[in-house]
Formats: C-alpha cells, structure tokens, sequence
C-alpha cells in the first residue's frame, strides 16, 4: 500500500464525562518517524488507538492518506498496529499468526506466503515459522507482533509501547532494530513510549504530551535543547535537568541572580524582551563546567555524593544557599566528597523558564 | 532424631483421619460392592459366591440396557449442549451488556436448585394437559403440541433439556471467567486485522480456552454418571421403563426390589465404565507432564 501521512485536526475524545484530548492538531508526515512521548495516563495511547480507530472520538477529523477515516473501521485506514503485551495469537504458529488476517481478508495464498516470508526474513524470524508463541522468548514474540504488522503493507504503523515489556538489553536491540526497519522501509510510524531515550534515539520528530496537550512538537535535538516549558524539560533527559530558583536582573548586561551567585547571561536566546522577575534556571548535568575560581561568572558549591557511572562519573553538589544540582564530569575526576569546586554555567546551554507559567522565556 | 519422630509422627495423626475415611469409605466400600456382585444377595447379603451369573443377569436384562442406551444419550446431548449454550450465554454476556450482574445471577439461579426441584418444575412445564403445550392451546394455536415427556421414545430428551437448564448457568459462569482472562489487545489486534467477531471466538478465543472447556467438561460429566434424581422427579422412569437411568437401576434393585447381587453388579459395571474412560485420560495427563 502507498505510505500515506496522517493528520488530526482539533481531535477530542472523552470517557463519559472525562475530557481525555481536547481540540489536538497533530499533522504526521509520509516515512516520518513520529513519537509520542509522556507519562501514563497523559492521553497518548488514547490517542494512538483513536489513530488505530479502536475508540470512537467525540469531534474533530482524523485523515490518512488524505481520506478522512475518522468513522472508519481500523481495517479500512491502512494501518497496521504492533502492541506492548505483543497480542499474539496464542495457539496459532508463528507463520499463521502472520498470515491469518491476510487470509481471513481473502489475499491470494501465494501473495500472502510472499509477504510472510519476506517479512520473516527482515526480521530474522524465518526458522522459527512454525513455532507457537509460548515457544518463543519476549523479543521474538515481538519480533512476530512486529512481522504480523508489516506483512499488511499498511500506510502507517502504530506502535503502542513495544518495548515496555521487555528487559533492558532486548529493549535496547530491537530498538535498534525498529530503526533499521523504518530506514529500510521508509514507511510512516507513529510510536508511543514514556521512554525518553527510546524517543530521543528512534524520533524524526517527537511529540511530548501531557494532560492531554502536545507541550511541545520538535526534532528531538530541539526538545532536547530549548524545551518549552518546565515539563518538558524535567521530562526528557537522563539523569535529569537541574533547576535552581532566582531571579532575572537587568544591569549592565542581563544576568540571572540566585543567592549570591550570579550568572550572566550573556549569549542566551531570549524568546521575548526580559524582565526583572523571578525565574528558574535549568541547566543539564553534561552542560555545567570546572572553571577557575577568579572566573566573575563563576559559581562554588560543596560535593555531596559521586556517582561513577562508568564512561563519566556524576557529581552532586549544592550550593551556599542549599540549591543541589548534578553534572557529569570524566570518569577518573579526582574528586571527594566534601571538596568545593568552581563551576560555570555557560549561557548558550541554559534554558530559562517563567517561575509561574513554567513557560520558556 | 527425636525431633525427626516426633515430625513424622504429627504428620501420620494429621493424614489419619483422611487415611481412614479413604480406606474405609471408598476402597472398603468399592471391594464389597464388587464382592457382593459375586454373590446371590437378595434382600440381605450373603457371601454365597456364584461368580459372573449376576452380570450374565444383567446383560440380559431390559431395563438395564434400557437405562444404558439412555444416559448414553443423555451424556452426548446433554454436555455437548450445557458446553454449547453455556458458552454462547457468556458470549453474550461479554458484549459489556448493561445489568451484567443482575443477568448473571440470573443464569445461575437455576445451579442454585436441587435436580428434584428442576425436575418437578420441568414436569409441570412439559406437562401436555398443564404445561407449555396447554399454553399455547389456549392461545389459539389448537395444533400445538409439546407432548414429549408422555412418549417412551422421547422422555430422555425432556430429562436433557432439564439437565441443561440447571447446568448451563454454572458453564457460563467458568466460560465467562475464561473470557475475562483474554488479553485485551489480542482483541484490538484482531480488530484491526480486520477479523469478523466470529471469526474471532472460533478460531482463537476457543482455542485458548481448554482449560475452560475441560473444567465444565469433567463437572458436567460427573452429574452424568450419578444422574438420578432428575429422573425419579420428572417421569420416574417412565412412561413405562423409557426414561430409566443405570444409578436408579441401581438405587432400585438395592431397595425396592431387594436385589443386592444385580444391584451391586449393575454399579460395579457402571464403576468400570467410568475406569475405562478416565484412566486413558489419566495416563495421558501424566504422560504429558513428564514430557514437559
């Protein structure tokens, strides 16, 4: 089937009187990788199964392909789904489990071993045809969710947490392995996970959500970066953003103020013109510096802990006025518990956020 | 040493008294009823051994075979249909149906009942001049006629249906369960492989339900065997000796007609029948097991 792309326009699904998504605009576009990343409970299945057409929405339109599928049965949008707990047909073959829906759909049978066998192929599942699903580990029973996917030549995929059901080192491969799949084929996926590395590795484009709102829809270097607001930038990244309270200062030059510490900010992007009020200063771990103590811009906290995590050793820290943060350091830093260092936080890696809204500034 | 004895010796005194009822009741009981067959007890039992004649009795015996023909036609019918309409009732009941509880209990009620209540219930539904059949007469349909349980050759299918009203509550109840425990994404998968519902429950609800299906399968087999309240309530037997069941064969000749050696070889024969079912079955459940 042609990739199609897929476009929500001022979506909303509710469960009797709970507003899950209200007015969602999400456009996708042909063989891009889209995630939708948040916590349980934010509305992104709920999204991807109105996508599926497994939920019946109260408003809005859902297009794929230009055809506007919003009422239309999930067999009829062209699209395939591959499920966190793999939704296998227990007593059926590996092979049959792949087949079945094409042959139910009445698809020729040479057609249908055709697909299977290449779809097997791609996903090294070709020896194990004809197996049953509990002679299987969990990364082949998805590799076979995965494969019963893909042999409907669907225009999008719809992967609802793949991954979340399998330990770390298997998530890890056939991740990997996802993302050779979507380069290969080139075909359009939308991928939900409440896993940040997940969607920072996999994405084109990422969507974090919250609430029922898409906060923030960017290329996953851009998340990364200059996240919108507060959530987001708590939400992606591991270990986590540091944020320390104060307070903008207009001078000579602009400068963030927090206790006695003063950092400029001299080179930061601001998104409007700055004003004099409270803020907070979110800076990641890998983006904080050693630096000389006669820096002007410089900052001395005390080491509270040190977390060796192998290729770098994570420090942590707090400040005169009992602020903590972390950064990352190399892993054979000479450091102690107790020492005091010097750091710099350099202006162009910061992100300033509104102290109320959380909003970007 | 001292601590081993005394261990083993509150593990002898609690497994005593099941020890002593299973000896005593089952295997005690089983071996005189097998040994009083051998013999020509009348009234009251002797130990006068006269070897196979009681069988060879038997064989030849109307009512016996009557009654073997019978609830071998009873068992088909009556689990294959319990099986059948209990599972279709949890079916519908799956459908998130509003009231599901209330319409469950409902189905239950009637395992609630004693088969001599479902069977003087079903009596006088059946009942030509009183029931199903009197109703729709006066109604106006003056051909109607529902006079099965009046007719030798059909009154065991009236004990079925009986049979299958009380049971199929209770099949529905552990169908439902087995329902319940399918994943819910292996429905959305199906869906959106574009799966008919039907198509669905055949091909892969069904099949992962055996558990399911053997537990009401080996429940509903049991009240096969020891079925005979159900008959003695609704026809007695009758008419004549048409709706006669192997248990009351036996219930009879112990009692009524003070005939301990037919009786007690009619059940040993009942008792072997059943042997010669399970044990294949046994066997190839252990087999099994060790495979695994």
């Amino acid at each position: 089937m042609q990739k199609s792309n897929v476009d929500i326009r001022s979506l909303q699904i509710g469960f009797g009187g709970l507003k899950v998504l209200e007015n969602l605009n999400l456009h996708v576009e042909t063989s891009e990788f889209l995630v939708l990343l948040g916590p349980s409970g934010c509305g992104k299945s709920t999204l991807l199964n109105a996508i599926a057409g497994l939920i019946e929405v109260r408003g809005g339109e859902i297009q794929i392909g230009g055809r506007d599928v919003t009422w239309a049965e999930p067999k009829d949008r062209g699209i395939a789904m591959v499920f966190q707990s793999y939704a296998l047909y227990p007593r059926m073959s590996v092979r049959r489990n792949m087949s079945f829906g094409l042959t139910v759909a009445g698809t020729p049978r040479d057609e249908i071993e055709r697909r299977v066998g290449e779809a097997a192929q791609m996903l090294r599942l070709t020896s194990l045809l004809d197996r049953r699903p509990s002679e299987l580990s969990g990364g082949q029973r998805q590799r076979v969710a995965i494969g019963r996917a893909l042999v409907r030549h669907a225009g999008v995929y719809l992967f609802d947490e793949p991954l979340s059901n399998l330990d770390a080192q298997l998530r890890a491969e056939l991740r990997v392995e996802i993302k050779r799949l979507h380069a290969r084929l080139g075909a359009t996926m939308i991928y939900v996970t409440h896993d940040q590395i997940e969607a920072l590795t996999l994405a084109d484009r990422i969507a974090v959500m919250q609430g029922g709102v898409i906060q923030q829809l960017d290329t996953p270097k851009k998340i990364y970066r200059e996240p919108v607001n507060r959530f987001v930038a708590s939400f992606v990244g591991s270990p986590a953003m540091n944020f320390i309270p104060g307070r903008l200062a207009r001078g000579s030059e602009i400068a963030f103020i927090a206790g006695v510490n003063r950092v400029s900010l001299n080179g930061y992007a601001f998104r409007s013109q700055p004003t004099d009020a409270p803020a907070v200063l979110g800076i990641r771990p890998e983006h904080i510096e050693l630096t000389a103590a006669n820096d002007p811009s410089s900052v001395s906290a005390r080491i509270e802990m040190v977390e060796p995590m192998g290729a770098d050793t994570l420090i942590w820290c707090r400040l005169a006025d009992g602020t903590a943060f972390s950064f990352r350091h190399d892993a054979d830093a000479q450091v102690r518990v107790g020492d005091t260092l010097t750091v710099c936080f350099p202006a162009d890696a910061l992100s300033l956020f509104d102290e109320t809204s959380g909003q970007r500034l | 040493m001292r601590l081993s004895l005394n261990s083993r010796l509150s593990t002898i005194s609690a497994l005593l008294p099941a020890l002593l009822v299973m000896l005593v009741v089952y295997i005690g009981a089983t071996s005189w009823t097998v040994w009083m067959s051998l013999t020509n007890s009348r009234m009251l039992p002797n130990n006068n051994f006269v070897g196979l004649r009681q069988y060879e009795l038997l064989l030849g015996n109307d009512r016996w075979i009557t009654s073997v023909h019978n609830i071998v036609i009873y068992g088909v019918l009556f689990v294959s249909l319990a099986l059948l309409v209990g599972f279709l009732l949890a079916v519908a009941i799956d459908q998130r149906v509003r009231a599901e509880d209330t319409i469950r209990s409902i189905y239950l009620y009637p395992y609630s009942m004693s088969f001599v209540v479902t069977g003087l219930v079903w009596q006088w539904l059946l009942n030509p001049t009183l029931g199903i059949q009197h109703v729709l007469r006066s109604w106006g349909f003056e051909g109607a006629t529902f006079d099965w349980i009046v007719r030798p050759e059909t009154a065991i299918y009236c004990l079925v249906i009986a049979g299958v009203w009380q049971a199929s509550g209770l099949v529905m109840a552990i169908m439902l369960a087995g329902l319940r425990g399918v994943d819910e994404e292996i429905w959305k998968a199906a869906r959106v492989d574009g799966l008919p519902k039907w198509r669905v429950y055949v091909s892969i609800i069904i099949p992962m339900m055996g558990a399911s299906f053997a537990t009401a399968a080996v429940l509903l087999s049991t009240a096969v065997v020891r079925l005979y309240d159900l008959s003695v309530a609704m026809t007695n037997g009758g008419p004549g000796i048409a709706s006669e069941v192997p248990a009351k064969f036996v219930m009879d000749h112990l009692f009524e007609r003070a005939n301990i050696g037919l009786a007690t070889a009619a059940a040993t024969t009942m008792l072997i029948t059943v042997i010669a079912v399970v044990a294949p079955y046994l066997y190839w459940r252990a087999r099994k097991g060790e495979v695994r």
